[in-house]
């Protein structure tokens, strides 16, 4: 049961304030403000409790998404209730910011008095949804500079703003109604996430994927969907493996209204797709990777006798030739107050960022196939061998468009009945990195 | 925030709503509300525009009445007279052909929350029950339960509740899932909806055609039923079982919840399987996309791991912290870690443990390194072995924390303490927070006797015990030096003296003040009475278990299980800092004596010190039924009660040397039989014990636990796998019970000479044995029998455990 939900920004201005019970007063998103702001970063933030009250937040796009509760309730399904949330007002108003919030709270509003009534959650299908909400969304430009609200306070959301694979999702769907719309389009995206640890023997000691097949749908009506995944697909240990490609995953999970009959014969998905984002199946690889990981790093650490510690790091792209990798950027811990480098190209760069205490090596591109080097000279007060311990890991984050590490692809897409002219299909592929660690 | 200006936007706001030209035209009327809607979110106080807004609701444009409707719900309270002009519009649009905008109306009539409003909405809302469009109904039954909550004592119409119940059977889910929640709000003092059998097959079947919201609220109310068979509780279970591995986690957690309530009396086997079962999903969570489900879940599985401990042990890579995962994340994933240690991965953990404690956030630094003492309580070598390199970075945050793990660790385990005791050589310059100075005063105090510089660490300490802030590093210091003075009396006497006449004379904190007072004056009855306050155990190896440690049935936690609790006890824990440190305050046994003894006689402050032991520590040798620290079978002989072990007052190594080479000889070969010699009040016992020879080969840290558990103290060993293999050991009787006797001190020796002695044929038949010098003073015959019997039962035991 919910009692409020509001919108803060990090800054905490209220956006959005709604009240559905009555039960608390207006001074609860002070209250959680205060909370929130004086959490030490061990504290779990996520339920937060002040005298009845408990609140429940998550963070999307730079912002506080709360709700409060008197009662106690399943924290799964407020997570998941917020989750939804998030995922539909950037269905409606097209991408997730302070300024799209600002911008269109009318429209969020009137999705809120519709989604919850009386603090229970009475829908949140866009099917439902489409026949009553009547505002349209108000949009800016997709990308200015000075918008950096949504760089989040954690770690996470600053990969987690690399997800979003490009801006041509990033529309309302409810434009199509306007003039310059009408595209109906219909995007499937398969997105991977890695989280790899690499010893410092280059072994591969951990490695899982994540990956989802994700539809985002601006089509006003679509029968049904047929997403063929490759025919070697197959889920679980215990298959045998055949020769040739097979894509192999642990675990499989499908969205509820994925229908599977064509699934074991053909490895095929067939869904009717409803407006806006859903993921359709969620899959799960772990332990290990049917090709090499695409990075492979080769440090040496020495000391130099002016008490410098010199780094020499060697880092090699996997990836066949043709693949680019989009900016990816190299960081190594260290406590060492300065810093000097010789990076192998000009157009990178290397900083050391006090609060991190790392070196953030920046590399705009970086093909596959590719080598790159870098040494770095840094200075540590009371150089000993034990500030050798201290050096590392090395941390990779980057974003693998055209590249699915699982080898998921996907054979075709068909819509029935098969629509005029206007319909445009986009298969998707991009892994990022939800972690990559490389032990030194 | 209010907005600086706001009056003067109000004011124009309003010029702008009462224009006649703004309000014919459509599109600018809208934009007028719109604007009021956003200044209103904007936290500017603009109740005084109520009039006008209620004006702007008389219109046919839907988007304006939304906005209206959302300005009349936030000030309706404030203007109740004001707020019956709308109730005209509203009951109009309940009658508009547009489902639409009936079940809008229909919601913000009940939403005004206006007990004087009630008379107008009750006709509303029933004509509402029987709308055509189910988007009304669903509105409708809601807005009884709105209704309800503004009049909570006014009684609900019976025939509307009766209307309700039936309306169960609604052909839209929500509708139905409306309803439930509706009775549930207004039956609450009658306990909530009557789940019969009738409504609970119905809820079950049509489960499938709610959406992931409905079906965890369904199955949230079927938690109340009871099937009346067994046969019925499995067919619903089976039914269920599908929904245990469903894709959205609500709804997975929701069903898991329910087996528990179903199963958790009658059925802990099937709650189990359920549980393991749904371990997958839960694991697929942990590796959600956002942080905060992420989190939930790891809560979750903390709980699972309570009833099936190591439930996934080999699923322990999932839980490795990824690079930018937020602080709270990793700590909560590092204690799962813990608990899914197991010998097959304990390498793995610690070496990816080992990798954070180098971490950027000492938070997370700190967290990795109580981790890795928490695993080192079942694998001391391999995580000292990395503790120990840890002080070698000499970075203040990270030896700090060392410190105080290796303290905790050395409580639990004493076989660590002799290479705690080298590590810490050397580390009191980089210690700059007060907690862990007061680890490392403990440790010197404790173990001051193995550390060499001990007297010397402390001096320094005192030379600077002026500029000293924390009381309670100044109160470890004085216990400390109190300690070494008592084993190193020659080097420690004149700091000590030092820091006693600062503590008494100089000292501002009362606290500090009367501890250094206290010792003072306890000095003052003789060192060995200082001996035996002070000096306690050393360490409780009973509390260490980390692995094998007895699963808790589900039903203690089945509760808690898809609540907030969870996730909130994890705040509790985390307020209360450092992972480790409250238990150890709690464990150590030193600031009871220290308060309660000075005042008591010597023989009476032995038992309150044995006792406070005692209470705090409830080790498992002590049982209910045997108070005191007792161990063994009861005392053989009517005339008892309960003979008792202790390890307080300790021995020094010398004084065991002076009393057992100045106590009586036993007259040596003649084992086998049992040889007495009186020599005033002191007697000495030869005796056989047919224990496996592998005793002499564990290692001696295993022997010092076992009999550590029996109270009995070590005191000297020779290496493993030499012959002779020689231990020496003490403890003090003391009789429990009805009557009351003296308490003896009994020093032993444990000689085992191997194959050597076998060949001159003595004893019973050549067998292997263990022969057994005890010596004991004052003597008590009973008080040594018992002693002996505790004794081998402590060496069987070890001798069985250590192959």
């Amino acid at each position: 049961m919910i009692s409020q939900i509001f919108i803060l920004s990090s800054k905490g201005d209220h956006l959005i304030y709604k009240d559905f019970r009555g039960e608390v007063g207006k001074d609860a998103v002070t209250v959680f403000y205060e909370k929130v702001t004086a959490l030490t970063g061990d504290q779990p933030p996520v339920v937060m409790s002040h005298k009845e009250l408990h609140f429940v937040h998550i963070r999307q796009g730079g912002l506080y998404w709360v709700v409060t509760t008197t009662a106690d309730s399943s924290p799964f399904t407020l997570v998941e209730f917020l989750n939804r949330l998030t995922t539909l007002i950037k269905d409606y108003c097209g991408s997730l910011s302070e300024k799209s919030v600002r911008m269109n709270f009318a429209l969020i509003y009137e999705l809120l008095d519709e989604v919850v009534d009386n603090g229970y959650i009475q829908t949140t299908s866009t099917d439902i949804l489409k026949n009553f909400i009547q505002t349209e969304a108000v949009t800016s430009k997709p990308f200015s500079l000075f918008d950096l609200s949504n760089v989040g306070l954690f770690g996470a959301e600053t990969q987690q703003s690399k997800v979003a694979p490009s801006a041509a999702a990033a529309r309302p769907i409810m434009s199509s109604r306007g003039d310059q719309g009408g595209k109906s389009e219909i995007f499937v995206d398969v997105v991977e996430r890695m989280s790899v640890v690499i010893g410092s023997n280059g072994v591969l000691m951990k490695v899982d994927v994540e990956g989802q097949i994700r539809v985002k749908c601006y089509m006003p009506s679509c029968l049904e969907m047929r997403i063929g995944l490759n025919e070697e697909f197959s889920i679980g240990k215990s298959q045998l493996r055949g020769y040739g490609a097979a894509v192999r995953v642990d675990e499989c999970s499908f969205h509820q209204a994925v229908k599977l009959d064509e699934f074991d014969q053909h490895r095929i998905l067939k869904v009717c797709p409803s407006q806006g984002e859903h993921v359709v199946m969620q899959y799960l690889l772990s332990d290990e990777l049917p090709s090499a990981p695409p990075f492979r790093l080769f440090p040496t650490i020495e000391r130099d006798n002016g008490g410098r510690l010199l780094m020499y790091l060697k880092l090699r792209c996997d990836l066949p030739p043709k693949r680019a990798d989009r900016e990816p950027c190299v960081s190594v811990c260290s406590r060492s107050p300065s810093l000097s480098q010789e990076l192998s190209s000009p157009d990178q760069k290397a900083e050391l960022r006090a609060e991190t205490r790392a070196v953030h090596w920046d590399i705009p591109r970086f093909p596959g196939g590719a080598q790159l080097s870098a040494l770095f000279k840094l200075e540590v007060p009371g150089l000993s061998s034990a500030s050798m311990m201290e050096v590392g890991p090395v941390g990779l984050s980057f974003e693998l468009p055209k590249y699915t590490c699982t080898g998921l692809q996907i054979r075709f897409l068909r819509l029935t009945p098969v629509q005029a002219g206007s319909s445009q299909r986009w298969v998707r592929y991009v892994t990022h990195s939800d972690s990559y660690t490389i032990r030194i | 925030m209010p907005y600086l200006g706001g009056e003067e936007t109000v004011k124009e706001l309003r010029r702008a709503l009462s224009n006649p030209h703004v309000q014919g035209d459509p599109l600018r009327h809208r934009s007028t509300v719109l604007r009021v809607i956003r200044v209103m979110s904007q936290g500017v106080d603009v109740a005084g525009l109520f009039s006008e807004m209620v004006k702007a609701c008389a219109t046919t444009d839907v988007v304006q009445k939304k906005l209206v409707y959302v300005f009349l719900c936030s000030y309706a309270s404030l203007n109740p007279e004001l707020s019956l002009l709308v109730i005209n519009t509203l009951r109009k649009d309940c009658q508009d052909p547009n489902p639409m905008v009936r079940s809008l109306a229909l919601r913000n009539m009940t939403n005004l929350r206006l007990p004087s409003l009630v008379e107008y909405v009750q006709q509303p809302l029933t004509a509402g029950l029987r709308d055509r469009a189910a988007c009304v109904r669903r509105v409708a039954v809601l807005g009884w339960a709105k209704l309800h909550s503004l009049q909570p004592h006014a009684d609900i119409d019976a025939a509307v509740v009766n209307e309700l119940y039936s309306m169960l059977r609604d052909n839209d889910p929500v509708v139905m899932v409306n309803c439930l929640r509706a009775l549930e709000e207004i039956l609450k003092e009658e306990g909530g909806v009557a789940v019969n059998k009738a409504i609970a097959h119905h809820l079950l079947n049509r489960l499938k055609e709610c959406d992931v919201w409905g079906q965890c609220e369904v199955l949230g109310v079927l938690q109340r039923y009871r099937p009346h068979s067994e046969e019925e509780l499995f067919d619903i279970l089976s039914l269920l079982d599908p929904y245990l591995l469903s894709p959205s986690v609500p709804v997975m957690a929701a069903t898991l919840g329910l087996f528990l309530s179903l199963c958790c009396r009658g059925l802990p086997a099937v709650s189990l399987a359920a549980l393991r079962r749904a371990q997958a999903p839960l694991l697929a969570a942990c590796g959600s996309a956002s942080p905060e489900m992420k989190f939930t879940a790891l809560c979750h599985v903390q709980l699972l791991l309570r009833s099936l401990p190591g439930l996934m042990g080999e699923h322990y890579k999932r839980f490795f912290c990824g690079y930018a995962e937020p602080a709270y994340i990793k700590q909560r994933k590092m204690q799962v870690l813990v608990e899914l240690v197991n010998d097959d991965n304990v390498g793995f953990v610690l070496d990816e443990l080992k990798g954070y404690c180098t971490d950027v956030s000492p938070d997370t630094a700190q967290a990795a390194i109580s981790a890795i003492g928490r695993i080192g309580r079942s694998y001391s070598d391999q995580c000292l072995e990395i503790l120990t390199g840890l002080l070698g970075l000499k970075q203040e945050h990270i030896t700090s924390v060392v410190v105080q793990t290796m303290r905790d660790l050395v409580w639990v385990c004493p076989q660590c303490s002799e290479s705690v005791c080298e590590a810490l050589e050397g580390c009191e310059d980089t210690l700059q927070d007060s907690q862990g100075r007061q680890a490392l005063l403990w440790l010197l105090g404790v173990h001051g006797d193995r550390v060499s510089s001990a007297p010397y660490v402390l001096e320094a300490f005192v030379e600077q015990v002026r500029s000293e802030m924390a009381a309670g590093v100044k109160t470890e210091l004085l216990t400390a030096t109190m300690r070494v003075f008592l084993c190193r009396p020659a080097e420690t006497q004149d700091t000590l003296g030092r820091l006693l006449h600062y503590c008494i004379e100089e000292e501002a904190d009362m606290n500090v003040r009367d501890q250094a007072l206290l010792y003072y004056r306890l000095l003052h009855c003789g060192i060995e009475e200082t001996r035996s306050v002070l000096q306690g155990r050393r360490s409780d190896p009973s509390l260490g278990v980390l692995i094998g440690r007895p699963a808790e049935p589900v039903s203690q936690w089945a509760r808690s299980f898809n609540t907030l609790e969870p996730l909130r006890q994890c705040n509790a824990g985390a307020e209360s800092a450092p992972q480790a440190a409250p238990y150890h305050l709690a464990l150590d046994p030193e600031p009871s004596l220290d308060l309660c003894d000075p005042l008591n006689p010597s023989q009476d402050r032995q038992e309150t010190a044995a006792e406070s032991v005692n209470l705090l520590l409830p080790g498992p040798s002590a049982g209910p039924l045997a108070p005191g620290p007792t161990a063994g079978p009861p005392a053989p002989g009517s005339g008892g009660g309960q003979l008792g072990l202790s390890l307080s007052p300790a021995l020094s190594p010398q004084q065991f040397e002076h009393l057992w080479l100045g106590g009586p000889q036993c007259p040596h070969g003649e084992p086998g039989a049992r040889e007495e010699e009186e020599e005033e009040e002191c007697v000495c016992v030869q005796e056989r014990m047919g224990v496996s020879p592998a005793l002499q080969c564990s290692p001696p840290p295993q022997l010092q636990a076992a009999l550590q558990r029996s109270h009995i103290q070590t005191m000297a060993f020779t290496p493993p796998h030499t012959l002779p293999w020689r231990v020496y050991l003490y403890t003090h009787t003391r009789w429990g019970g009805p009557a009351p006797r003296g308490p003896t001190l009994v020093l032993g020796e444990l000689l085992y000479t191997g194959g050597a002695e076998d060949q001159e044929g003595e004893g019973e038949g050549g067998e292997r044995g263990l022969r057994v010098t005890a010596k004991q003073r004052p003597r008590d015959d009973e008080a040594m029998k018992g002693f002996l019997q505790v004794l081998s039962g402590a060496l069987h035991t070890s001798s069985t455990g250590s192959c």
